[in-house]
């Protein structure tokens, strides 16, 4: 139980996919003005992570390693994460219209996004049981939503501040997430692993 | 070689089918006048017409929940077009452009108090109800320029919101915006325009503003039609607005303005054709 918690901890803060990983920056920078869609985009990379952990461990276990073909492992798990988005995605449009609207849209987005797949081959890589990983994987998704939602509220403030002329639009964003950056390099002692 | 070949293509095809059969079973149907009028919308998603992106309106029009000409930024080549799509009859509305109702930039009225907050007009409203001595006038920080999803208003140097008469398509997005209602709609073949938003009596208007109405009703005198006066403000009646022009040079403060002639001092706009206005034309 206690090292379940270590690696929920451990993923959410000390090592942050986007902020100290440096995973799925795309989505970090690219859907991060606004804290409400931020915080879509966080729940679907919650969702599509811990879904595509649980596929791709028993990919990994029930089909690569009986066959020997370990070295397929990457493009094995995007065919898997790719084809189940679009499920998952197909199944919310039939059945709840409301969360497709929030939800839906970002759901494509993240298909082949790094921070997913890395997920994926990081528990792998550091055999994880599958509990462990789907613990894992919940963790990595809080960890990307709370770096999300954090920096659209710092990016909310920043459009309302007098921002000298040469670092407005991406390059103040860029210099922010690095400052976010900073900030939880703090969390590294908090948790050893 | 053939296990990573058969697993790789298995998976894949199981993938496949299953992506298949879920693509017939969860199908959606959309009403394919939904995609056509979404196609002739303007896609600015602006929220003009009441609803959530013109995806929203697409659907309402289509199911005949709203009515057809509410997309402002469509204009009346929009609407015709939906029109034609659904087969209903087009019922253009008049077009309307936003009109900042104030002349007072820094150099014309006077400041309650500096104001060094956020560069933001709501901000600046919750102090003091704003720092321009002015109840009514623009307060010059922008919020409205920063609203408009179409880059119709730039901000003069001296602090005054003025909207292009042809950039602007009547989204509304600034009449929400702006903290103090000192943007109106008018109709856009309307070129004069008391450029006023000051409730108080004239000698208060003289004191903090040399260019803003002071209830001499001089105008209403020139042009009885064209102009009414409520609570010490003179306005255009719109429906007259042709005779209002006749008023201009009779004001003594030159509060109206013909937007033909050119837009409020500072600004970097050229003077905009007069529109020619369909059924006037005719």
């Amino acid at each position: 139980m206690v090292e379940l918690l270590l690696i929920l901890i451990s993923a959410v803060f000390v090592n942050n996919f986007v902020l100290a990983r440096f995973l799925g920056i795309c989505p970090f920078l690219g859907v991060s003005k606004k804290v409400e869609t931020a915080l879509g985009m966080g729940m679907a990379v919650i969702f599509v992570m811990t879904v595509a952990s649980v596929v791709t461990w028993f990919i990994q276990y029930l089909v690569l390693i009986p066959f020997g073909i370990e070295y397929l492992q990457t493009i094995a798990f995007i065919l898997v994460i790719a084809s189940l988005v679009q499920l998952v995605e197909m199944v919310i449009q039939k059945t709840s219209p409301v969360l497709y609207q929030s939800l839906g849209i970002f759901l494509p987005l993240i298909t082949t996004n790094c921070a997913v797949l890395g997920v994926a081959v990081l528990s792998i890589q550091k055999s994880y049981s599958f509990l462990e990983s789907v613990v894992f994987a919940l963790g990595a998704g809080l960890g990307f939503t709370l770096a999300m939602v954090l920096f659209a509220g710092l990016r909310e403030r920043l459009d309302l501040c007098p921002v000298p002329k040469a670092f407005r639009g991406t390059a103040i964003a860029l210099i922010t997430a690095g400052l976010l950056s900073l900030a939880f390099m703090g969390f590294a002692g908090l948790v050893k692993g | 070689m053939l296990a990573a070949v058969l697993t790789i293509g298995g998976i894949g095809l199981v993938a496949a089918v299953a992506l298949g059969i879920a693509a017939k079973k969860f199908a959606v149907e959309v009403d394919p006048r939904e995609l056509a009028v979404l196609e002739v919308l303007p896609g600015a998603n602006c929220g003009a017409c009441g609803l959530p992106g013109c995806a929203g309106y697409a659907k309402g029009v289509v199911e005949g929940t709203i009515a057809a000409n509410l997309c402002t930024p469509g204009g009346a080549e929009s609407v015709e077009q939906i029109a034609h799509i659904l087969g209903i009859e087009a019922v253009t509305a008049d077009p309307k452009v936003a009109v900042v109702l104030c002349q007072g930039d820094n150099q014309k009225a006077t400041a309650k108090y500096r104001y060094l907050g956020l560069d933001d007009c709501n901000a600046a409203q919750k102090i003091a109800d704003g720092p321009k001595a002015c109840p009514g006038g623009c307060l010059g920080l922008g919020s409205c320029e920063r609203a408009c999803p179409f880059g119709a208003i730039e901000m003069t140097p001296e602090g005054l919101a003025v909207i292009s008469r042809e950039k602007c398509t009547g989204c509304e997005k600034c009449v929400a915006a702006c903290p103090r209602q000192v943007i109106s709609m008018a109709p856009l073949d309307a070129m004069t325009h008391v450029l006023c938003n000051s409730h108080d009596k004239g000698a208060a208007v003289r004191k903090y503003c040399q260019i803003g109405c002071i209830a001499c009703h001089i105008c209403k005198k020139t042009a009885p039609e064209a102009y009414k006066v409520e609570n010490f403000l003179a306005i255009v009646e719109y429906e007259h607005h042709l005779e209002a022009a006749a008023a201009i040079g009779k004001c003594p403060t030159k509060c109206i303005r013909d937007f033909s002639t050119g837009y409020p001092q500072g600004s970097s706009y050229p003077a905009p054709s007069v529109p020619v206005n369909r059924d006037s034309a005719a």
